[in-house]
């Protein structure tokens, strides 16, 4: 009984062993030599052995713990969403009603620092960014690394055209998600013939173009130091300020409240809230229209629906432009609340992030998305020292949430609609949100 | 005519770095049909082995530059494929058969991964080398106006020229190099047939990375400065190329880089240095819009 217990380890030992030699083979030059300037300006060698060891042990016991628990089987992605999943996206309504609520009242509560609803406030906009990438990744199918072009698209149409013609957060609003969408169609017409990852790489490649091009065409953007004095936002006309100008009125003095700098964070909570939530409505909605459904249909299979007559190309850039102009919306409401804005906002690790969230939270799953938000901004946020160690652990999360459940952590990709008594019990509840 | 032929000279230097990335892109898509996105955090990994290898020949004494820059080849070689063998074992094979972005996503995840570990483990400034080769050859024409190609130059050219004409023998002669091919043709007859597919893609991913490897050697050579931010950059670029050779095209890439790296460089030359970056990004636009199966690629025809 030991001898078979033992002839069983001990090819997972060596296998460990394998592993973990190749985890030092890995980490000495780049972990375990740091290079640093020297005296004379030259660079030497700190070294850090220990750490390589550090490193060697902890993939010698992943590596035995994974073969010991795994047991032979292979770890391979499973198509089905797990029970969590299930139990979410059947009591979707319910949890989404619930967190509407709390969200509502939630500047009300007794822990409601401005801390806290500032956390809340970037919360909901990587919600409402992730909601309206999910139109693009989740519901079409389609892969956009470049999603923070329309952000800054948004973000800046909000600045310049406040700076330039004085034009208040309400009418551009509507101009910066026209703009984002029209720079989504710009995009995606030469593009979208071509296959999926293709559009990855030029989606990326033209996000990169629009932040060089704010850094180097220094008449209209600032050049690198971007665009400050973005006028703040006013409850529709009604400044947030202690002491308005001649003839306004000021939004404490118009409810007879005692002025607090909380009015402003409360109220830039809320307006993302609002535009969070115009989003969702407008995705739920429009999944159920022909085209949310030709969206979803041309993710499952091209060419079949060619052959049903939809025109992939038309029907891809509608996705495109929507996702977008939601990026722009954001956008203009990230320039008001920052009230300052720069190239350094939009790069590519933002984009990163923002597809993250929709990964994370399950492709085409709107309450996945609050979740991964939630998770990913909250973070950092826990631990400030954590900060550096982000983005390693976010490249490692989407690697093995990958490996682990390749349709995100509540996968929500039974097509919308299906045939009266076919397999999908809880597909015809649509939303899912 | 000096200047043209300066930019020239730089042009191709600079094409022939783009063009090795460019080849493990091509490789990678050519058999397992997927954009291997960490690619160009393997090439900036092997410029980091390379600078630390080169730090350490130098604190251990040795500095006669012939030795040292093949100890720090080798080395770098070396460690840069395990890199790549390591990347393909953890983060592409287990999902391979799973639905088409999800390996993509991993590679991204896998990018962000690799150059936040580096930035981790040996800081975010800039690291300068030493520079190992010095000098050239100087011409002058008659009007006074001098063109210079460096011996890293000559190093680059003739490196990636032999590189090349090993690869080429190594696809076209060798048993591996025929599982390669049949491989790219159709994965599943090839496994049929008894080819190991599984080591063959691993030996896919151990080229790409070798060959990045001594790009990233010659770029720190090059330019004498690295960090761990220049991946995304020359990946982008790299496989812009790989796109404007037709992508899965062994010589292909080799062109398309060429082709960008001359671009880069006239456009530098007599446009705007600032825009360097933006010239790569239109010529990848424009190639997909009007020549989506790049100058030697095959058109694909997806069959149902």
């Amino acid at each position: 009984m030991a001898a078979d217990a033992a002839g069983a380890i001990g090819p997972k030992l060596k296998d460990a062993a394998l592993a973990a030699l190749v985890a030092i083979a890995l980490t000495v030059p780049i972990l375990g030599m740091e290079t640093v300037p020297g005296p004379d300006g030259r660079l030497t060698l700190d070294f850090h052995f220990h750490l390589v060891a550090i490193a060697a042990v902890l993939v010698f016991a992943g590596r035995l713990a994974l073969s010991l628990l795994l047991r032979g089987r292979q770890l391979r992605p499973s198509g089905r969403s797990g029970a969590v999943a299930e139990f979410v996206s059947r009591h979707g309504t319910w949890f989404g009603l619930a967190g509407i609520a709390f969200a509502l009242v939630l500047p009300f509560m007794p822990f409601a620092s401005r801390y806290v609803i500032d956390v809340a406030t970037t919360i909901v906009i990587y919600v409402m960014l992730g909601w309206g990438l999910n139109i693009v990744v989740g519901l079409a199918g389609l892969l956009d690394l470049g999603y923070v072009a329309f952000y800054a698209v948004g973000a800046y149409s909000y600045a310049l055209f406040a700076q330039w013609f004085g034009l208040g957060f309400w009418i551009c609003l509507p101009i910066a998600g026209l703009l984002a969408a029209i720079a989504g169609v710009l995009l995606g017409f030469p593009v979208l013939r071509l296959r999926g990852d293709y559009l990855a790489i030029v989606t990326l490649g033209f996000g990169e173009i629009i932040r060089l091009v704010l850094i180097n065409w220094h008449e209209v953007t600032g050049g690198p130091n971007g665009i400050a004095d973005i006028p703040r936002p006013t409850f529709f006309g009604f400044p947030f300020t202690r002491d308005p100008g001649e003839g306004e009125t000021a939004f404490h003095e118009l409810f007879g409240l005692e002025f607090s700098t909380l009015h402003r964070v409360i109220f830039l909570y809320y307006l993302a809230l609002f535009l969070a939530l115009v989003t969702n409505l407008f995705v739920l909605r429009i999944r159920k229209l022909p085209i949310g459904r030709a969206w979803e249909a041309l993710r499952e299979d091209e060419i079949a629906c060619k052959a049903l007559g939809i025109n992939p190309t038309n029907t891809k850039l509608t996705a495109f432009a929507l996702g977008a102009m939601f990026g722009g919306f954001a956008g203009s409401f990230f320039a008001t609340r920052q009230g300052f804005i720069s190239p350094e906002s939009f790069t590519f690790i933002e984009s990163a992030i923002i597809l993250a969230i929709v990964v994370l939270g399950g492709m085409g799953s709107q309450i996945g998305v609050v979740l991964a938000a939630a998770v990913i901004v909250l973070l950092p946020e826990i631990g400030r020292e954590f900060e550096t160690y982000r983005m390693l652990l976010f490249g490692a999360a989407m690697v093995l949430i990958m490996i682990w459940r390749p349709r995100g952590l509540l996968a929500h990709r039974e097509p919308t609609l299906t045939l009266a008594g076919s397999t999908g019990g809880t597909g015809t509840r649509g939303g899912g949100r | 005519m000096a200047y043209f032929l300066q930019q020239l000279i730089n042009g191709v230097a600079l094409g022939m770095v783009y063009g090795l990335i460019a080849i493990g892109y091509s490789m990678v898509y050519g058999i397992i049909g997927m954009i291997n996105f960490a690619h160009g955090e393997i090439y900036m990994i092997g410029a980091f082995v390379s600078i630390i290898v080169f730090t350490l020949l130098g604190m251990l004494g040795i500095s006669w530059a012939p030795l040292a820059l093949l100890l720090v080849l080798i080395v770098a070689i070396l460690v840069t494929s395990l890199y790549g063998w390591t990347v393909e074992r953890i983060a592409y094979r287990p999902l391979r058969g799973s639905f088409r972005l999800a390996p993509l996503i991993s590679a991204i995840g896998m990018s962000i991964f690799l150059q936040t570990y580096v930035q981790v483990a040996q800081g975010a400034k800039i690291k300068p080398l030493q520079p190992v080769v010095t000098g050239g050859f100087v011409f002058t024409d008659p009007t006074g106006f001098t063109v210079t190609i460096s011996w890293i130059q000559i190093l680059i050219i003739v490196l990636t020229l032999v590189l090349m004409a090993g690869f080429t023998w190594v696809i076209t002669k060798t048993p591996l190099g025929r599982a390669q091919r049949a491989c790219e043709q159709d994965l599943k007859m090839a496994a049929l047939c008894g080819v190991d597919v599984d080591r063959t893609i691993s030996t896919t991913f151990v080229i790409g990375a070798a060959l990045a490897a001594v790009a990233g050697l010659m770029a720190t050579l090059y330019y004498g400065v690295i960090d761990f931010f220049i991946g995304f950059l020359a990946g982008v670029k790299a496989f812009t190329a790989a796109v404007l050779g037709g992508i899965g095209s062994i010589p292909g890439a080799m062109l398309g880089g060429l082709v960008l790296g001359l671009a880069e460089a006239f456009w530098s030359g007599y446009f705007s240095i600032e825009y360097k970056d933006v010239a790569a990004f239109t010529i990848l636009v424009l190639v997909l819009i009007f020549l989506p199966t790049g100058i030697l690629g095959r058109p694909e025809i997806e069959k149902v």
